[in-house]
């Protein structure tokens, strides 16, 4: 995939919307795209975090450790993304991420991350209403279990 | 060591210096008897007085004369001569001066030869009995001196010993002699003028050494200054990272300048005083001849004197204060050199040093060690500190595992080194097997016991040799030797013995292949690698030996074993699961992994020429290209790139990170760029500057398809650089043939690195883990041919950098495990050796090293008490005493053990 045919695929993300083309472009050339064959790993839970990823496409699952095996949490599709918390709060990887279906990813590092949410609050909003989304999604599920288990 | 440098010298060289003295003497016989000739040649040669009453006259007559206080004889006759004319005697007496000049050059030539060859065996010998004395220091010297200035004092302050040495008694004998002769001379032909000048001298002779007294004492301070200052240096050097985390640079800087300031006005006050001592001797010096004019002068015109005999005297005299001068020199340098001399002698001499026998060269292996290790009374206390080990009375057998374990300060270290001897104790002993350990041979020591500590240090040599160092006691096998390099070697123990060198050769064989269960050099890398197994570095050597290179020459069987894995792999790597992970070396393919100018070269470059910097200006390289029509293309690419660049970085500061990571222009150049698109805007690259085409043609070189996918290279690119790259090939001059390994699947490339040898192919760029994945695949190929261990093998030959800084803290304390375990000792002392590496880890290890160990004995100082469940038994140290030992199992009821146990 040349540069340019990128730069269309990331226009379509939500999280650059906003980004001008010229920036996207300078993205998709600074940022590694990644290909990952199923069964592997994005990341794993308890590891040191360096980077997020994008996803361009393919599908993976987001699994949590519990005492009783591996619990799938959600799922990763295409323009979805994972991995800011790790990099956004220096904790280790609170999840793992396997790929079911072959997926292709743009991975930002640390720094190249906190360049461009500085530099292009746009970005900034975008992930801060994903996560808020995912806090909703958690709160709900929380008290239906309070609710299950009273 | 003596303390009087002459008593030194005469010691150690005395039959030199009397063949020297010989020479001396026998050179004066000659050197007086061309001192006549002048006189001869000038009175009766020219003027002939001596032809006035005969025709002929004896030539090569040798008269000895008599002064008259001693006998009226006149003179003695030594030789008849032969008879001639004038003019034959003045050719005579003209070639006579001339061979006497010669022979007088020559016996210097020889005394300076011989001198100074005796001087550099003095030195020699010296250098060596100190370096010998450093390593007698008792252990605890080393915690006061600083390295930088006992390798300065060995190295720089002896240095003008050297030539001192071979002038200590030559000179004074030669000068003194040379001196009396010219002043007998002068004596025979005027006793006044000889008295005149020995009074001057007896004047110079007292006063300029008064003037010298300061210098001296000046000498001294310089000497001290300078060493303290070389230390200094040393000091920043050793401590640059603490100046620089605390911002002590011109804290530093003021320190030095201080220093400088010292030595400048020490220097300066030196210089002054040394010019001033000069001109009172110069100006004395040319009292004399203004006397010898002035009453030379008197007798001839009033009184019975040739002139003859005052020119003979003045040349006598020429010869003498140079003699004269020099001897009072020697005499100032005597007393800097005495002085330099017990100044460095003493800093060699501290107390305690070991007796030398101890480290005497065994000629047959160290006998095992058995029985007890006995500790009576054992204490050890730093000069004016708290004690560190308080009358420790135990024993234990030495084949058992033992733990130590206390608190920080309790002693547990302190008792391992002194069991280890790399302590003394201060009062008590350590016994083993009976024997006082005190007095067992190092060789013995070092052989049957070993220590590692918490701070391992390394040569900056191979993993391999730094291994082997803990095997080399002796010289087990003599260095071969054929031809001019035996004769070389011979010469060489015959110099080495004349200086007092023991007759040690390093080339020799000093592996002791027995203690490590090797048999020879062929099979001791296979004990290596066991030991590095047992500390886990077995992975990280490998590694190394991947990245590193072979001669396939040299080592045939590994690139056999390289190639097959080679193939090995790409037949793996038609594996769906691996598909894409790697594009192979294909001579006949475009590789969209490497660069432009990669794919043309097609190989790997040997030396300067074709590397990345150099190949876009590279004639040869430039010719192929314009050859084939390359060079618009490839600007128009180098346009393409430019014109991106400036897109996407225009925006950002310059010293952004991007610009060193991804751009192929610099912050600096990107102006430049931006302009030359603007000019280039509506028309060709055929319109630009030659000078400008070649800048954009340089771009692309760096391009890589599958990285940058800026869609430059189309089908039909490939195939024409394809053609550039084959062009390349076949035209390469064969002066060019040694830059460049080509790529070639049937062959090992002695350039690359071994990794590279059997991937042979670049990985994909864009797949998840691809090197890692590779890596795996790399190190299954390797384990299913069996040839693993033979990258083991060349990763064994990675140099470790200056005191091992090129590893990393856990793998220095891995080797120097690794090393004590090689040797197989019979107790093997380990002092928190693992307390760098993680938990997880420091308990793999120690069950590992115990395991490998067997039957053989370990006293572990365990900074984790709760490892100590893994030993037969435990010693618990307190406050510099053992408060309780027994197995593990037996101390659950002890207090301290439980505390330290809770503790972690």
């Amino acid at each position: 995939m040349s540069i340019h045919e990128e730069v269309e695929l990331l226009k379509g993300v939500p999280l650059f919307a906003k980004l001008e083309p010229n920036k996207l472009k300078l993205l998709a050339f600074t940022s590694e795209r990644l290909t990952f064959a199923p069964g592997q790993e994005l990341c794993h839970q308890g590891d040191i975090g360096d980077a997020m990823y994008v996803v361009l496409g393919g599908a993976a699952d987001i699994t949590i450790d519990t005492p009783s095996g591996p619990l799938k949490v959600a799922e990763l599709k295409k323009n979805g993304f994972v991995g800011e918390i790790a990099i956004l709060c220096d904790v280790p990887r609170t999840a793992t991420v396997t790929v079911r279906e072959t997926l292709t990813a743009l991975k930002i590092t640390k720094e190249l991350f906190f360049r461009m949410v500085t530099e292009f609050p746009t970005m900034a909003v975008e992930i801060m209403r994903e996560l808020a989304h995912r806090l909703d999604d958690t709160n709900r599920q929380l008290s239906a279990m309070r609710a299950r288990a009273a | 060591m003596d303390s009087n440098l002459f008593k030194y010298v005469w010691r150690n060289s005395r039959p030199e210096q009397l063949v020297i003295l010989g020479l001396v003497v026998l050179a004066q016989v000659f050197y007086f008897a061309s001192l006549n000739i002048p006189k001869t040649i000038v009175n009766d040669g020219i003027e002939g007085k001596a032809f006035k009453s005969a025709q002929t006259v004896p030539f090569l007559r040798i008269d000895l004369p008599i002064p008259s206080f001693i006998s009226d004889v006149g003179s003695i006759r030594l030789f008849d001569g032969l008879s001639l004319a004038q003019w034959p005697y003045l050719v005579g007496m003209s070639c006579l001066f001339l061979v006497m000049v010669t022979i007088n050059g020559l016996f210097k030539k020889t005394i300076n030869t011989q001198k100074g060859r005796m001087g550099e065996r003095m030195l020699r010998r010296l250098r060596y009995q100190l370096y010998d004395r450093i390593l007698l220091f008792p252990p605890a010297h080393f915690r006061k001196v600083k390295q930088a200035e006992l390798a300065g004092m060995i190295n720089n302050e002896i240095e003008p010993l050297g030539g001192f040495i071979g002038d200590a008694y030559v000179q004074p004998a030669f000068l003194g002699g040379q001196a009396i002769t010219a002043l007998l001379f002068i004596m025979l032909q005027n006793i006044w003028l000889g008295l005149i000048v020995i009074a001057v001298l007896a004047v110079q002779a007292f006063i300029i050494p008064k003037l010298r007294r300061k210098i001296v004492a000046l000498g001294k301070q310089r000497q001290i200054t300078a060493r303290q200052f070389s230390g200094r240096v040393a000091e920043t050097v050793d401590g640059v990272q603490e100046v620089h985390i605390h911002a002590a640079s011109n804290y530093e800087r003021a320190d030095i300048v201080g220093r400088l300031g010292r030595i400048f006005h020490i220097r300066f006050e030196l210089f002054q005083r040394k010019f001033t001592a000069k001109f009172l001797n110069n100006l004395l010096a040319q009292t004399t001849p203004f006397l010898i004019y002035l009453i030379g002068g008197y007798f001839v015109l009033f009184g019975d004197m040739q002139v003859g005999a005052v020119v003979g005297v003045l040349l006598a005299y020429k010869d003498l204060p140079g003699p004269v001068k020099e001897l009072i020199d020697w005499d100032q340098q005597r007393q800097d050199m005495q002085q330099r001399y017990e100044q460095v002698i003493e800093q060699f001499e501290p107390d305690g040093m070991l007796a030398a026998e101890l480290q005497a060269i065994p000629n047959a292996a160290a006998p095992a060690l058995s029985g007890a290790v006995q500790l009576n009374g054992v204490a050890l206390a730093e000069e004016g500190g708290a004690p560190m080990l308080d009358a420790v009375t135990l024993s234990f057998p030495i084949g058992r595992k033992v733990a130590v374990v206390g608190g920080a300060g309790g002693g547990k270290e302190a008792l391992a080194q002194v069991v280890a001897r790399v302590a003394h104790p201060t009062a008590g002993g350590v016994a083993i097997g009976g024997k006082d350990l005190a007095e067992l041979p190092e060789a013995a020591v070092g052989a049957r016991l070993s220590y590692v500590g918490q701070d391992v240090y390394l040569l900056p040599v191979t993993i391999r040799e730094n291994l082997l160092y803990g095997l080399k006691f002796r010289p087990r096998g003599p260095a071969a030797y054929e031809g001019a390099a035996l004769r070389q070697r011979e010469t060489e123990e015959r110099e080495a013995r004349r200086a007092g060198n023991p007759v040690l050769d390093v080339a020799a064989d000093w592996v002791d292949y027995e203690a490590a269960g090797a048999s020879g050099p062929h099979d001791i890398d296979q004990r290596v690698i066991e030991a590095l197994r047992v500390v886990e570095l077995e992975a990280d050597v490998y590694r190394y030996g991947l990245r590193g290179t072979i001669a396939p020459a040299e080592r045939p069987a590994v690139a056999e074993s390289i190639l097959k894995a080679r193939a090995e792999l790409h037949s793996r790597l038609a594996d769906p699961a691996f598909a894409g992970l790697v594009e192979p070396f294909d001579r006949d393919r475009y590789n969209r992994n490497m660069s432009v100018a990669e794919n043309v070269l097609f190989g790997t470059p040997m030396g300067r020429t074709f590397e990345p910097d150099n190949i876009t200006a590279n004639p040869y390289m430039r010719k192929v290209l314009n050859e084939l029509d390359l060079a618009t293309p490839l600007a128009e690419m180098g346009v393409e790139i430019a014109r991106t660049m400036v897109e996407l970085f225009a925006d950002l500061p310059a010293g952004h990170p991007f610009f060193e990571q991804f751009s192929f222009i610099t912050a600096e150049e990107l102006p430049e760029y931006r302009a030359l698109l603007t000019r280039l805007s509506g028309r060709t690259v055929a319109d630009l500057s030659s000078e400008e085409r070649a800048r954009l043609r340089a771009l692309p070189f760096r391009y890589i398809e599958a990285r940058h996918r800026l869609g430059l290279i189309d089908e039909a690119m490939e195939q024409r650089l394809l053609a550039a790259r084959q062009a390349f090939a076949a035209g390469l001059p064969t002066e060019l043939a040694s830059d460049i390994e080509f790529y070639d699947v049937a062959r090992y490339n002695g350039a690359a690195t071994l990794q590279d040898n059997i991937l042979f192919g670049r990985l994909v760029y864009g797949q998840a883990q691809g090197a890692d994945r590779v890596g795996d695949l790399i190190g299954e190929v390797l384990d299913g041919l069996g040839v693993r261990n033979a990258v083991v093998q060349v990763g064994l030959d990675y140099n470790v950098g200056v005191a091992g800084k090129r590893l990393s803290a856990g793998q220095r304390q891995k080797v120097g495990i690794a090393r004590a375990l090689l040797k197989r000792p019979d107790l093997l002392v380990l002092n928190e050796p693992t307390a760098v590496l993680d938990a997880a880890t420091q308990q793999r290890l120690l069950d590992k090293i115990l395991a490998a160990r067997g039957a053989l004995g370990v006293l572990w100082t365990l900074s984790r008490t709760a490892q100590a469940e893994r030993f037969d038994e435990v010693i618990v140290m307190q406050g510099g005493r053992m408060t309780a030992r027994g197995a593990p199992s037996e101390l659950s009821g002890d207090k301290t053990y439980t505390d330290l146990l809770a503790a972690g």
